[in-house]
């Protein structure tokens, strides 16, 4: 048992968090954000000069063969500066599909020009009514020839209108909710017969609503079995959950810091507001709840290395229940805290809560996995 | 950063199993599954069977009986003993006098009492408390006039635990009436045989009698009696009040605790089934898990941090551990009286010893209303959110 990070651990946080300190303050991230498409290439490419977008990936395939600690150190220090270029997206979801279930040859076509930082992606998976169910699936892939037609609805889309390829949940068989049946596809977003309808999302992100209206694809663009992909999708998103949970513990950190800041500099009543033993247990609730918060982000950080997949995902949904928890507390009353100004859209502490909340309500809120940990009979 | 067990530490944690397994006294066992409270014999018998392995003291230093373990090996054995269950050894001696007697006492005074707390040959109690001192303690008032060889103790402790059979008692005494709260306080040992001394009993909600008033009128101690300097005694209290809040979080005594509600929700059925089986229950079953996995967790990263905040000083975030291990004690004693539902009713009086043959289930409230002392005591949680407040946040 050893809680300390590694040297080259050490190393990567150092250079991650020194980037971010010298190119990421909250003005220059709403200068990014206002950049085509809602994020900044320099910063993309900066990212990946730093090696940053190669990480998880295999040395065979150019990458640093870099674990579940080292995403964790990055979504940290992302959720800390609120970066809004699409890491999870890319890195996280898209190269996690291609590492777990790409063939060499769709490994060679995509996983270079993520490193080097060409081409992002996207994972278009939620549908109308699929809400959290992650096999719920109505867009049909069907046989033609070698290859696949594709036909179908999806939302939210998180960097949908600026990736380069879009990798897509899609039924070869069954109805709507069988766990057998569902497929993954690699698919150009410039296919015919795709159409994206981009818009920002109330974190400052991009997504976008996409339909699929007999988009032909090949044989050679399904990942994994395409009438059995659920495992590899569970798998995948069960990764972005816990870089989520990572990210989620870097914004409450801020958010926290930012708060207690504030409390010491703001003045009321002729002394400094945090000097009111009401405000000072507020406080001190908040350091609890984000404590708790990185224990259970560092223990889904080891669940995700667990072989049993049942295992993995209680603790990974028993993580998404206690980040939950503490970032609608932590959020909220760094809001209460700061008072007035915490409700303006020019101080950056109601920007945390923001994309805190949205995290929220990504792949499953605290309700949802609550509900999955408790059907799987606990945790102790 | 590896989260798992080592080889060496799961080794040691089977050993430790095993042998909790196979020397915990049947009927003690069975007493702690039921919640119900153990005798003067059960502990004393108890610690002397882990005396007599060596680990009745595994955390002090090895020079003095202790084990050298490492923070994660006592972890280990203090959530298997909980988890066993077994009853921890009393805090009063092994974990509070104990390591103030190693740290700032003399030659004698250690060679003199160190081995008869392993062993419990004196049985040890608190004397820190007053009426009108409780998270205000450096505003007490019992007084220790030195007189020759003696001092002359006058004065009031209170909430202190089973000084009914207490042989010793460890007291923070004012010394210089004259110097400033914190610093004319003595830390000053007191034989409970002494005369002068009367011991009142307190029952408290739960019906039973752990905690007592202990009145002194002109008790006589020897002057060898003092730990450490005289007027240094806060010192000494606030490194005992550090070494209290690490054992605090109680993570096995939490999860064996989930565990038996899990085998009663299981058989006692409503509407037809099992209360396991009703929805909103489960899901709040689920929740404490949760919270517990998470203080596990915390706990193990102050483990892990032991020793990098400077000797004897505590991790300010072992207050974390204080805070969410007395809720989540207190959030399973209030599960367990709803799987009981109308049968927590029934109150039966019990004196020490008589409760034998008591059915259980009597038990459940009394344990509910018990409990309510975790967040009140060792530091009440609202003073724990002080030491955050101050010693992290910097407010």
């Amino acid at each position: 048992m050893d809680f300390d990070l590694s040297e080259e651990q050490r190393l990567l946080k150092d250079s991650v968090d020194g980037f971010l300190a010298s190119s990421y303050d909250f003005d220059q991230r709403k200068k990014y954000a206002a950049e085509k498409g809602g994020w900044s290439k320099g910063v993309w490419n900066k990212l990946a000069e730093q090696g940053l977008l190669g990480l998880p990936f295999s040395e065979d395939d150019g990458g640093f063969g870099a674990g579940a600690i080292e995403t964790m150190i990055v979504m940290e220090a992302l959720g800390k500066a609120l970066v809004v270029e699409p890491y999870l997206a890319t890195v996280v979801l898209g190269g996690g599909f291609l590492r777990h279930g790409g063939s060499a040859a769709q490994k060679a076509a995509h996983i270079p020009a993520i490193i080097d930082g060409s081409k992002t992606l996207a994972f278009a998976q939620l549908e109308k009514n699929s809400r959290y169910d992650l096999g719920d699936v109505s867009t049909t892939a069907k046989k033609k020839g070698a290859g696949w037609v594709i036909d179908g609805e999806k939302f939210v889309v998180l960097n949908g209108a600026a990736a380069d390829t879009l990798i897509v949940t899609a039924r070869a068989k069954g109805s709507a909710r069988d766990r057998s049946g569902v497929g993954l596809f690699l698919v150009p977003s410039n296919a015919k017969g795709v159409s994206i309808k981009d818009y920002p999302t109330q974190d400052l992100l991009h997504a976008a609503d996409i339909t699929f209206s007999g988009v032909e694809v090949g044989a050679d663009a399904a990942i994994g079995d395409p009438e059995n992909a659920l495992p590899l999708i569970e798998r995948v998103v069960d990764e972005a959950r816990i870089a989520m949970c990572a990210e989620a513990v870097g914004a409450m950190d801020e958010s926290l810091k930012s708060t207690v800041e504030y409390l010491k500099t703001r003045t009321q009543f002729g002394v400094a507001i945090g000097s009111f033993q009401v405000l000072q247990h507020r406080a001190a609730d908040m350091f609890v709840a984000v404590e708790q918060a990185r224990s259970m982000s560092m223990f889904a950080t080891m669940a995700s290395d667990f072989k049993d997949a049942k295992e993995r995902a209680n603790a990974v949904a028993a993580a998404k229940v206690q980040i939950g928890k503490s970032l609608k507390f932590v959020g909220q009353q760094s809001i209460q805290l700061h008072g007035g100004i915490g409700m303006t859209m020019e101080a950056k502490i109601g920007h945390y809560f923001k994309r805190l909340t949205m995290i929220e309500n990504t792949f499953g809120d605290t309700d949802y996995h609550l509900n999955r940990v408790t059907e799987a009979g606990g945790l102790i | 950063m590896d989260l798992s067990f080592s080889k060496e530490e799961i080794a040691f944690r089977d050993e430790v199993r095993t042998f909790f397994k196979e020397s915990v006294p049947a009927s003690t066992r069975q007493k702690m599954e039921e919640g119900r409270h153990l005798s003067k014999d059960d502990l004393v018998n108890w610690q002397r069977i882990l005396n007599k392995k060596g680990w009745a003291v595994s955390h002090w230093p090895k020079e003095y009986g202790g084990t050298g373990w490492t923070p994660a090996q006592q972890y280990i054995f203090n959530e298997e003993m909980q988890m066993a269950p077994a009853p921890s050894p009393l805090p009063f001696g092994v974990s509070m006098v104990g390591p103030v007697i190693y740290t700032f006492a003399n030659d004698a005074q250690k060679k003199y009492f160190l081995p008869r707390i392993a062993n419990i040959d004196d049985w040890w109690c608190q004397g820190f408390s007053e009426p009108g001192s409780g998270s205000d303690l450096a505003s007490l008032k019992t007084t220790a006039k030195k007189k020759g060889d003696v001092y002359i103790v006058n004065g009031q402790k209170t909430w202190t635990t089973l000084a009914q059979y207490a042989d010793w008692i460890f007291c923070l005494c004012r010394t210089d009436p004259t110097a400033k709260k914190q610093s004319g306080i003595s830390f000053i040992l007191i034989d409970m045989k002494s005369r002068g001394i009367t011991v009142r009993p307190i029952q408290t909600i739960d019906g039973s009698h752990e905690v007592n008033e202990v009145f002194f009128d002109d008790v006589e101690v020897p002057v060898t009696n003092l730990v450490g300097e005289e007027n240094k005694g806060w010192d000494y209290a606030k490194f005992l009040l550090g070494n209290e809040r690490t054992g605090i979080a109680r993570v096995g005594v939490s999860k064996e605790r989930i565990r038996r509600i899990k085998e009663l929700a299981g058989k006692i059925e409503s509407g037809g089934k099992p209360v396991l089986q009703d929805q909103r229950f489960r899901e709040k079953l689920a929740s404490v898990e949760i919270e517990l996995k998470a203080l596990e967790l915390t706990q193990l990263r102050v483990v892990a941090n032991e020793g990098k905040h400077g000797k004897g000083k505590p991790d300010p975030a072992s207050s974390i551990l204080k805070i969410k291990g007395s809720e989540i004690q207190q959030a399973t004693t209030e599960l367990m009286m709803e799987v009981i539902g109308p049968f927590a009713a029934p109150y039966e009086t019990h004196g020490e010893g008589s409760n034998e043959e008591m059915d259980w289930t009597s038990q459940i409230a009394p344990s509910y209303f018990n409990n309510r002392k975790v967040s009140i005591y060792g530091g009440s949680n609202e003073i724990q959110r002080n030491i955050i407040t101050k010693a992290v946040l910097g407010l």
